[in-house]
């Protein structure tokens, strides 16, 4: 895992089968039948036509830096985690979604780098998803 | 239906005070209602209805109606962040046009200083759909405001120095007015060198943190022909809501670039004609892209346009936030947003402090800004005048 904090987030019925994903390191998101729209953040609809008929698919966990920012100190549980990076991240499939940029160093991190999905997982099962510098390059 | 020159703002209220021990939240709601009452000729009992947004404690209009012993037949709770106090205005214009009432009393204030909250409040929003996929990334308010700014760096070239020019043009007015927070002068190189809080945003890039609070009096036209004061009539109003659009971010833009257009039509105005603009300064970069979106510069060209002292009071290009802004002076509550509407009022009643008031001031703009630039936010523009 990376050194950043992770967190109880909350699972409902709308979002459990991202949850569940990432915990087996991969990146689910809905996909509506109706207008093709990769949905973000997961629901039960789609925001961009309001169809409900959405199918879970598996997204390539590649994209890249869309900006980001090096926090100095962070608040609360952040407080020791100091400096990190927290990122907008376009996925390859057209999301911008917020996460933190690990295992690269903050002043290495630049807009249009590209990255990969680290799925962040703690010894308590706990996970996020964050991403880090794509192996390829 | 335009509500231009249908309602006027006949009282405004700032209190004094920065930092304030030992009093609840609703008793500054009930000081600066005072306040902007007495500055408008008014009493509580002329008052029948009443704004306020998320400051307010307890059930909103609700409780605070009974606290403050109103008797109403209108209300409104709308709760847009930063922006809220600037919608009041236009609900208000609304609310009068359409007969529901008379005088409308706004009102902010709050205790971010003295309470120790400092910055911040997420915690309302605790069971919002999109926290489990933004909350837990150590997004600081501060943080999503600099990834405004540093991809507003990336496609147009923007610097740090010339967001430290909007920071220098505030600071400079703020030294006149005896009440600012922050009443010293700054330079660039200050500016540069202030610590870096979430890169490439520094310290004093950062607006303050400051208890207090504000209001606002807005009558029909029968009320204020009646008062001695000066009114100041409501001339545009717009109002636009953006969000992330299923997650199609778009770091660099406002809703500014919809509330804008749509307060300018109403007016009949165009940015040429503004001679004075309260511009929301939660952050440099606040200002610089919604200087922008207004379409006082082309996009992307705001770093130039607020260079070599633009913004600056009395003879700049656009003399801004002349009390010394959010910036320097005052940011109650953690959301200015009323303390612009003060400022436009006091310039156009040629109110300012002598050395920032702008000549003939004739036309104002004032823009609120609320919740998260460019990402889940309301933009809120109205332009005041002197006469219809």
């Amino acid at each position: 895992m990376s050194f950043l904090p992770l967190a109880d987030v909350e699972v409902n019925n709308e979002t459990q089968p991202f949850w569940d994903a990432l915990r087996n390191n991969t990146l689910m998101l809905p996909r509506c039948t109706a207008c093709q729209s990769v949905v973000w953040y997961p629901r039960a609809h789609c925001p961009v036509c309001f169809s409900t008929q959405l199918q879970w698919e598996e997204m390539s966990g590649r994209g890249t830096v869309y900006s980001y920012s090096i926090v100095a100190k962070g608040n609360g549980r952040w407080k020791e985690s100091g400096p990190y990076v927290v990122a907008y991240v376009e996925l390859a499939e057209g999301p911008r979604i917020l996460t933190n940029i690990v295992g690269v160093a903050p002043t290495d991190v630049h807009i249009n780098m590209p990255v990969v999905a680290v799925f962040d997982t703690g010894d308590d099962g706990r996970v996020l998803l964050r991403f880090g510098a794509s192996p390829e390059i | 239906m335009s509500v231009r020159g249908k309602a006027f703002i006949a009282g405004a209220y700032e209190h004094p005070l920065r930092t304030i021990p030992n009093k609840t939240v609703q008793q500054v709601h009930a000081e600066v209602a005072a306040g902007a009452l007495a500055d408008a000729g008014l009493s509580l009992s002329d008052v029948d209805a009443y704004f306020c947004a998320g400051d307010a404690p307890g059930f909103g209009a609700l409780s605070m109606a009974e606290y403050l012993g109103l008797e109403l037949t209108h209300i409104d709770n709308t709760e847009t962040g930063g922006s809220s106090y600037l919608l009041h205005v236009q609900h208000a214009a609304e609310a009068i046009a359409a007969g529901h009432c008379h005088v409308a009393l706004i009102t902010l204030a709050g205790l971010p200083r003295s309470s120790g909250a400092g910055i911040g409040g997420a915690g309302r929003f605790g069971s919002a759909p999109e926290v489990s996929f933004e909350n837990f990334f150590g997004l600081s308010i501060v943080a999503g405001y600099a990834m405004a700014a540093r991809r507003h760096m990336y496609e147009f070239g923007t610097t740090s120095k010339q967001l430290a020019e909007i920071k220098v043009a505030a600071a400079s007015h703020a030294q006149h007015n005896p009440n600012a927070f922050l009443q010293n002068v700054v330079t660039i190189e200050e500016v540069l060198q202030s610590k870096m809080v979430a890169d490439p945003l520094h310290m004093l890039d950062c607006c303050v943190v400051t208890d207090g609070g504000g209001a606002l009096v807005v009558v029909s036209p029968e009320v204020a022909r009646k008062l001695s004061r000066q009114c100041v009539p409501v001339l545009g109003t717009g109002f636009a809501v953006k969000h992330v659009n299923n997650g199609r971010i778009d770091l660099t833009h406002t809703g500014a670039v919809v509330s804008g257009p749509r307060a300018f039509a109403e007016a009949g105005l165009t940015p040429s004609d503004i001679c004075y603009a309260s511009i929301y300064d939660s952050f440099t970069i606040t200002v610089l892209t919604t200087l922008e979106d207004l379409g006082f510069c082309e996009k992307g060209k705001g770093g130039e346009f607020v260079s070599n002292g633009a913004l600056q009071a009395p003879f700049g290009k656009l003399p801004f936030n002349t009390d010394g802004g959010g910036l320097c002076n005052n940011h109650p509550s953690n959301r200015g947003g009323i303390t612009k509407v003060i400022e436009a009022v006091r310039q156009l009643r040629n109110e300012a402090h002598p050395a920032v008031q702008v000549p003939n001031c004739q036309f104002a703009l004032a823009h609120g800004t609320g919740g998260n630039l460019a990402t889940r936010m309301g933009s809120a523009t109205l332009i005041l005048g002197q006469e219809v």
